[in-house]
């Protein structure tokens, strides 16, 4: 007890000690959580739209007002011809391109159907994607409103129509920060848990001051406690801050309980130490930890639903996800936050994390020898 | 009994492309209160010997013992009873001189006040710097505070692997003063060194190259042992010098060692004269006669083995 009592006392001198990184442990979590919800936003606006009317007429004017009415797009350019507006698309001026066919009143008046030919720039696929989706939108709103027009004097409402009115649940003003903010903890909580403990056992081996604790009688469990405690400590300690800041910026309150997030995040943190432990045993080198540890935090995070939906990745994506420890807990914090998820509820994720606590540090205690 | 026994220790590194035996079929014995030193070039295997004695390196094959115990089979008491200085200065950098003497009391189950009396004399030299960080220490200061906290524990047992390597030469005098202390302390000393001077200053030597021990013996037998005549010469142009002495019909071989060439002939075959009329060419010649050192007799070991 006394020497993991020193241990650990020594592990806190040499961590606090390290000035440095000690700013960094309190300032990432507060710059990360400043800038990052601002700057991630799938919420697209400002497309940068051209129009080529052919038409000039009433109802063309009408559909172009419809357009840049919107908060979404606004009109960079009024083409005449096809070219100039391909030409604006290159120069990456338009992000949309509409045309309106030359007899578009007339076909629609005379024949009740026209065609309108939109152009989307796919270099960033989400934009153009949600841009199609919302000139679609329009466009349909825009058919609507002339059918009214039309059929108004009849006073009998002979097309039957449904009209669609949604909520959203647990986010009701679609905010993204309500989204990123609680995946974000998990990355800080991630990057302390992991990333600084691998490093952190590795150092000692590249000092060779391991050598020194091999050859004394201090036991293996009280090496791995000794290391894995600071961490779990500091886990915490980001994660507080983390969730100061998402109040003060976001006022961000989880609908669930505190509780909850910070008995889920003990258990997750013991999982992540275990396997800085286990990499740790693999590398030799604080480069090699370094990068072994950045090939998994890249994987973890790209594959852990924090920016992507999960549900939106192939199958195959999807099962990696499942054996991806971050996706639990980003799911799970994001349960608690927004829709106030309680311990049964997350009953699933609870068991899995334990699972992978259990793994992971089976391996890792398997595969630390003091002897070679 | 032997404090330090050693059988037939083998050890190999295999890597993909080839097989490095650091250690071939040794075999030695030390015993109790002696400074027994290894002597060879980097790389000789002696690092690897005493990771093996200090239980953190599995041999393939052969045995050791330590005070009876078996570096295997008993590495937990062995633990107890070595003070272990690995090669590189292993000690946290970022910590105090006092708090690495403190944790490694702490995790050896004792504390400085309980053993400060062998390790005072130590001590004592870096005591003025207690508060500084162990990284901001001069080399020599650096290695005084390894063996302190080689030391806190009480070993019966040191093992110092190359202690003074990179360590000024009155620092080094110094380290050596305190082994032959802790010697009277009963403590036995192993030891290991590329410094070929520092081999007198041991009770037994073995002479080891390329995981082979080639000589076991007391540093003075080994000089004894060298049978041939040997002589120190200096000219203005000792590249020169070199070449003209190896092509000499007589040479058995020839060194640079420090600043004069080192010529080994056999006893008594020629007079001083005919090598001095051979070397006529060369400016303020200087050939003497010399008593051979541990390197002489290292370097013919190594020639006669080729």
């Amino acid at each position: 007890m006394r020497q993991l009592k020193f241990f650990l006392k020594k592990e806190f001198q040499q961590i606090l000690r390290n000035k440095l990184l000690v700013r960094l442990i309190v300032a990432v979590p507060i710059v990360q959580l400043i800038i990052l919800p601002f700057a991630a936003n799938y919420e697209i606006q400002n497309i940068k739209l051209c129009v080529i009317d052919n038409d000039k007429s009433e109802y063309s004017r009408k559909l172009i007002n419809k357009f840049t009415s919107t908060n979404y797009f606004i009109l960079t350019g009024y083409f005449s011809s096809q070219k100039e507006a391909l030409h604006y698309l290159e120069k990456d001026k338009a992000d949309l391109i509409i045309e309106i066919p030359k007899s578009f009143e007339n076909d629609l008046i005379r024949e009740s159907e026209t065609k309108v030919f939109i152009n989307a720039n796919a270099i960033n696929g989400q934009t153009a994607g949600l841009a199609v989706s919302y000139s679609n939108a329009i466009i349909r709103d825009f058919n609507n409103d002339v059918r009214i027009e039309w059929i108004q004097p009849m006073r009998i409402n002979s097309i039957p129509t449904i009209e669609i009115s949604s909520t959203n649940w647990f986010n009701p003003k679609m905010n993204y920060k309500y989204f990123i903010v609680p995946g974000l903890m998990v990355l800080l909580v991630t990057l302390v848990g992991f990333l600084l403990t691998t490093i952190n056992i590795v150092k000692e081996k590249e000092d060779g001051t391991i050598e020194q604790l091999n050859v004394s009688p201090l036991k293996k469990h009280q090496f791995i406690l000794g290391k894995l405690i600071p961490f779990w400590i500091i886990g915490l300690v980001v994660l507080t801050i983390a969730q100061i800041v998402s109040f003060i910026l976001y006022g961000i309150v989880p609908a669930g309980s505190y509780l909850t997030i910070y008995l889920f995040a003990a258990i997750y943190l013991v999982a992540l130490l275990g396997f800085g432990l286990f990499v740790s045993t693999l590398a030799e080198t604080q480069q090699q930890a370094m990068f072994i540890a950045y090939f998994f935090m890249m994987i973890f995070i790209l594959l852990g639903g924090l920016f992507a939906p999960i549900e939106n990745m192939p199958d195959w994506a999807q099962f990696l996800t499942r054996l991806n420890p971050v996706s639990y807990f980003i799911e799970a914090i994001r349960m608690i936050i927004l829709k106030g998820s309680g311990i049964n509820e997350l009953s699933k994720h609870f068991g899995i994390i334990i699972l992978f606590a259990l793994i992971f540090n089976t391996l890792a205690i398997y595969s630390y020898h003091k002897t070679k | 009994m032997s404090t330090i026994e050693i059988n037939n220790i083998q050890k190999k590194y295999i890597t993909k492309s080839n097989t490095i035996t650091a250690l071939d079929n040794v075999s030695f014995t030390v015993d109790q209160s002696e400074i027994f030193g290894l002597i060879g070039p980097d790389g000789s295997g002696k690092s690897t010997l005493f990771r093996i004695l200090s239980t953190v390196l599995l041999p393939d094959s052969g045995e050791a013992k330590i005070l009876n115990y078996d570096v295997v089979r008993n590495f937990k008491e062995i633990r107890k009873i070595i003070g272990y200085m690995p090669g590189k200065f292993s000690l946290y950098q970022d910590l105090s001189v006092e708090e690495n003497l403190n944790f490694f009391a702490t995790i050896f189950e004792t504390s400085i006040e309980e053993n400060y009396e062998l390790i005072s004399d130590i001590y004592k030299q870096i005591e003025p710097f207690k508060n500084r960080r162990a990284g901001k220490l001069s080399g020599g200061m650096k290695q005084k505070l390894a063996l302190s906290c080689a030391l806190i524990h009480n070993p019966k047992i040191l093992l110092l692997d190359e202690p003074t390597t990179g360590v000024d030469p009155v620092s080094r005098k110094e380290f050596w003063e305190i082994l032959n202390k802790l010697k009277l302390n009963g403590i036995t000393i192993v030891v290991s060194t590329p410094y070929m001077d520092e081999a007198n200053l041991c009770d037994r030597i073995a002479l080891i190259q390329n995981g082979k021990i080639l000589d076991i013996d007391f540093p003075k037998k080994i000089t004894e042992k060298f049978n041939k005549d040997i002589f120190s010469i200096t000219s203005d142009n000792m590249y020169l010098l070199l070449n003209d002495l190896r092509k000499f019909k007589d040479t058995i071989s020839c060194f640079a060692f420090g600043d004069s060439h080192h010529l080994v002939l056999e006893k008594n075959k020629i007079e001083l004269i005919q090598l001095e009329k051979f070397l006529s060419h060369h400016k303020n010649l200087s050939i003497k006669k010399i008593k051979p050192t541990i390197e002489d007799c290292f370097m013919q070991m190594l020639q006669n083995k080729n």
